[in-house]
């Protein structure tokens, strides 16, 4: 019996929450296995065997309740985006290794649910660009691949890779305008792109777009990290292509490549890593996006959004202190 | 007409479950074999018992006189014979006692000689005095003594506002009372308006019930109070917090901490307009109130009940169900459960909400708090919960203070929302008595420190003033001496006077002596108090403790 009121409680809980943004990346994966095939299928069942297993051991070890945490979904939500994230030809033990590791390192070595300062998927994902940048960045062209090779590709030995991956929009982008000295009109029409962004990528990014939409209609996230995180990158890339057509991709391009919507709906919006005040989610989000776009436009790595993340990350707790919204009746000083 | 209200952030809208307990109008209690009346039942001093046992009382005779200005009296809810003086468990928790006037009554019924007030020709004080002495205190649930909130504030008071929101789940003494007496409620408004010199009245109820709206508007109409209005607020708890109701009404926040008379406001709820009304018409001190029996009953309704009647004699007529596994006084939202069945309604009871396990199920395990942010949105005082959480968690009581935990209602609404089911409201109760504990516990450590200090100087003055009285004695004998000596006439008194200084020599010496082993006494016996100082006072803070929570707190 519980003691003290409220003896009311709303029939909520984490399980649902995580649930439902489970729920909401499902038209991102349907686009996703639409156009690059059953890979992705694969890789997210092994992230969250991986997952499940890290969590279960490690929460024996902790000496916590097992099957009640298991239960709140929290990794089989980081499982996933990691998936996501992850190239989804890549061997199974790239996605299994990352798992693991952010499960156990990003995760539970900070205290489990709740703790971590920084997102565990994409800490995952940052390991795994530094430690193998060669296989994070062997991605499946839309349609070219059939189910047995990707099953190959995953599970087998051997890799011919060259022959049949392809880079990211992004990535492609990026090294047609520096090494190939090609404009952005002329690349946009090249192999690989579509009618507004990556071929097959907008599509799936438009399923992320839903998904959000889904999770904001049922408050589950507020506006303004996504809005924030769209509407800076968005400016940015704006200006970018104003300035200089020939060298930076527009707005849409940049909305809808790479993990752009992703991360603005699902990354970034992780309550337990992200700023939690109103104002404070803004800023957080708006310098994600900035360093997205510094990253894609002069970095190394073929997208911006894993590290500026953890960056941004950093920056929470700083950012929720100086943003402490006024408490009621506080709002002029007195 | 159409009046523009204001929002208050936050909120939760929880099932309001209402409908059954407004279905029958209020009805009467039979007289219980036994009347247990708290004398303590609001906020400030307990009222001295004026009656003793054996005594015979009449109905609305007062039998706790107010202990000073801050406190409200206490009368007998019938006639009959007072059987005890004693302590009696509470209507609160703690299962503390309190001491309580038994009274056994008659059957008879039998009334004090009650006058109407000439209120109109009565000075302010004089009937705020009346007020204090009819017992009337705000039947919100917060009990302060009325009288003490009917002054006009520094600036003047522009707006009265009538509580009639309540929005707290199950809850309808209130709706009741305005749809069966609001010619009542309207009139104590017009004498509060009269007493707080108030430009206007505001009647703030929730529109979920709509039937007391009219019934107010028609009461108002009737009486033609021009400046007097029923507003119907939207439903979303906590409406009915004076705050936030003020909030909606006016668009005035008032902070933490300020009086809203400082902004011109004064809320009062429609239950205390209604007694009001009463000592001034009918010169009927407060001995009963219109409580709410629902929850897990067969038939849920409002009962006019006397204080004192156990809360099991009323629950009684609604029909307890067999599962019934506890009463909370109050809301479900913001409600205490109860330590007995039988513990007396008090002027704070404005509902017996009877509970089980099934109709009130404890929630699932606590999870880790995800940061989701569900609290910060659903606070109606736009505090962080969860930032709260962490640090009364962590104890880092400061933090807590920092972001504002005295600013919360413990209205429960951040505790609704939490899927990660964690009692918060519970864990700032823990946090908010931790920093009441030590701060009462620096306070006796203060006064140990100066009474210790004290206790020094004192030792060290008494020391200075012998040593100076010996100097000045000592000092008359040396000049007696030397006075005798220069001539020296004969040996006779030489020699006595000799005898005489050789006396205070040694007196002297016996003194200074008697100092030294009185200030080497001292030293020791004075270290180790001082390290006992911060050990007593926490054993008196603990013994203080339990009083203090049901007495200091609520100011």
């Amino acid at each position: 019996m519980s003691l003290n009121s409220p003896y009311l409680r709303k029939p909520t809980s984490v399980t649902r929450v995580m649930g439902e943004v489970l729920l909401a990346l499902l038209p991102g994966i349907a686009a996703y296995v639409w156009f690059f095939g059953i890979g992705i299928l694969v890789q997210l069942a092994l992230a969250t065997v991986a997952a499940l297993l890290a969590e279960a051991a490690f929460l024996m070890l902790r000496g916590r309740p097992v099957t009640r945490s298991l239960s709140d979904l929290s990794a089989v939500v980081t499982a996933w985006l990691i998936a996501l994230a992850f190239p989804s030809i890549g061997p199974w033990w790239l996605v299994t290794a990352g798992t693991i590791f952010a499960i156990i390192v990003a995760k539970h070595l900070y205290g489990g649910l709740g703790q971590n300062p920084f997102n565990p998927a994409m800490v995952a994902y940052a390991i795994m660009i530094v430690a193998f940048p060669a296989l994070m960045s062997q991605w499946p062209g839309a349609g070219r691949l059939d189910a047995a090779t990707q099953l190959d590709l995953i599970l087998g030995g051997a890799r011919k890779i060259d022959a049949i991956t392809s880079a990211t929009p992004l990535d492609a982008l990026r090294t047609g305008l520096r090494t190939e000295g090609n404009t952005v009109a002329a690349l946009l029409q090249g192999e690989g792109f579509g009618l507004f962004a990556g071929h097959g990528w907008e599509w799936v990014a438009v399923g992320f777009l839903a998904g959000g939409a889904y999770l904001l209609a049922r408050r589950i996230i507020t506006w303004h990290i996504p809005v924030a995180f769209l509407g800076v990158l968005g400016l940015l890339s704006a200006g970018g292509a104003w300035a200089s057509p020939l060298n930076f991709p527009g707005p849409v391009f940049s909305l809808f490549s790479g993990a752009a919507m992703l991360g603005a709906f699902f990354i970034l919006t992780d309550p337990v890593s992200g700023a939690t005040t109103p104002r404070g989610k803004l800023i957080y989000a708006a310098g994600a996006a900035l360093i997205t776009w510094i990253i894609r436009q002069f970095g190394a790595f073929p997208d911006g959004v894993a590290f500026a993340t953890l960056l941004m990350n950093l920056c929470v707790p700083l950012i929720d202190m100086k943003t402490q919204p006024p408490v009621f009746g506080h709002k002029t000083k007195d | 007409m159409l009046r523009k209200l204001f929002k208050f952030n936050g909120g939760v809208k929880p099932a309001t479950n209402k409908a059954d307990s407004t279905r029958d109008p209020i009805k009467p209690v039979p007289m219980p074999p036994q009347l247990v009346v708290p004398l303590h039942q609001h906020v400030g001093g307990t009222p001295h018992p004026l009656v003793a046992a054996g005594e015979q009382v009449l109905k609305g005779q007062r039998i706790g006189a107010a202990d000073g200005n801050v406190s409200s009296a206490v009368h007998a809810p019938t006639s009959g014979r007072v059987l005890a003086i004693e302590h009696r468990v509470m209507a609160h928790t703690s299962g503390l006692t309190t001491l309580s006037v038994v009274i056994e009554p008659d059957g008879e019924d039998r009334w004090i000689d009650a006058q109407p007030l000439p209120w109109r020709s009565m000075g302010a004080d004089e009937l705020r005095d009346e007020m204090r002495d009819a017992g009337v205190v705000g039947l919100g649930g917060a009990v302060f003594p009325s009288h003490l909130k009917l002054k006009p504030g520094k600036s003047g008071t522009d707006t009265l506002v009538i509580n009639g929101a309540e929005c707290e789940p199950f809850i309808t003494c209130d709706d009741l009372l305005m749809r069966e007496r609001a010619k009542q409620i309207v009139r104590g408004a017009e004498i509060m308006q009269h007493m707080l010199q108030a430009r206007r009245v505001l009647i703030g109820i929730e529109d979920n019930k709509p039937e007391a709206v009219a019934a107010m508007n028609q009461a108002i109409a009737a009486r033609g109070a021009s400046t007097m209005e029923a507003v119907a607020i939207p439903t979303r708890y906590p409406a009915g917090g004076a705050k936030q109701l003020i909030r909606v009404l006016t668009g005035i926040e008032v902070p933490h901490g300020h009086r809203s008379t400082d902004y011109g406001v004064q809320c009062f709820n429609t239950g205390t307009a209604y007694a009001i009304a009463d000592v001034v018409d009918r010169g009927r001190p407060l001995i009963s109130r219109i409580v709410t029996v629902a929850g897990n009953v067969e038939r849920p309704g409002n009962y006019e009940v006397l204080f004192g009647t156990p809360m099991d004699h009323v629950a009684a007529l609604a029909g307890v169900k067999a599962d019934t596994d506890r009463f909370i006084m109050g809301g479900p939202m913001m409600g205490f459960r109860m330590p007995a069945y039988d513990v007396p309604v008090v002027k704070a009871t404005n509902c017996i909400l009877v509970g089980s396990e099934a109709l009130f199920p404890a929630p699932a395990p606590e999870m880790a708090c995800i940061r989701c942010g569900e609290c910060a949105r659903a606070c109606p005082a736009d505090l962080q919960p969860f930032e709260l959480y962490w640090h009364s968690r962590a104890k880092n009581f400061g933090k807590a203070q920092e972001y504002h935990l005295f600013d919360c209602i413990e209205c429960g609404c951040c505790a609704y929302v939490c899927p990660s089911h964690i009692p918060l409201v519970d864990y700032y109760r823990f946090s908010k008595s931790e920093i009441w504990a030590r701060e009462r516990q620096k306070d006796a450590a203060d006064l140990a420190r100066e009474r210790f200090e004290l206790r020094n100087e004192r030792i060290e003055r008494e020391k200075r003033e012998k040593a100076e009285k010996l100097a000045a004695k000592t000092a008359a004998g040396r000049a007696a001496a030397t006075a005798d000596n220069a001539p020296a006439p004969s040996a006779e008194p030489a020699a006595a006077s000799s005898d005489d200084s050789k006396k205070a020599l040694i007196a002297a010496a016996m003194a200074r002596a008697k100092a030294q082993r009185e200030s080497a006494a001292a030293q020791p016996t004075l270290a180790p108090n001082n390290n006992i100082a911060p050990a007593t006072p926490t054993a008196t803070s603990a013994e203080e403790a339990p009083s203090a929570s049901s007495t200091e707190k609520p100011l």
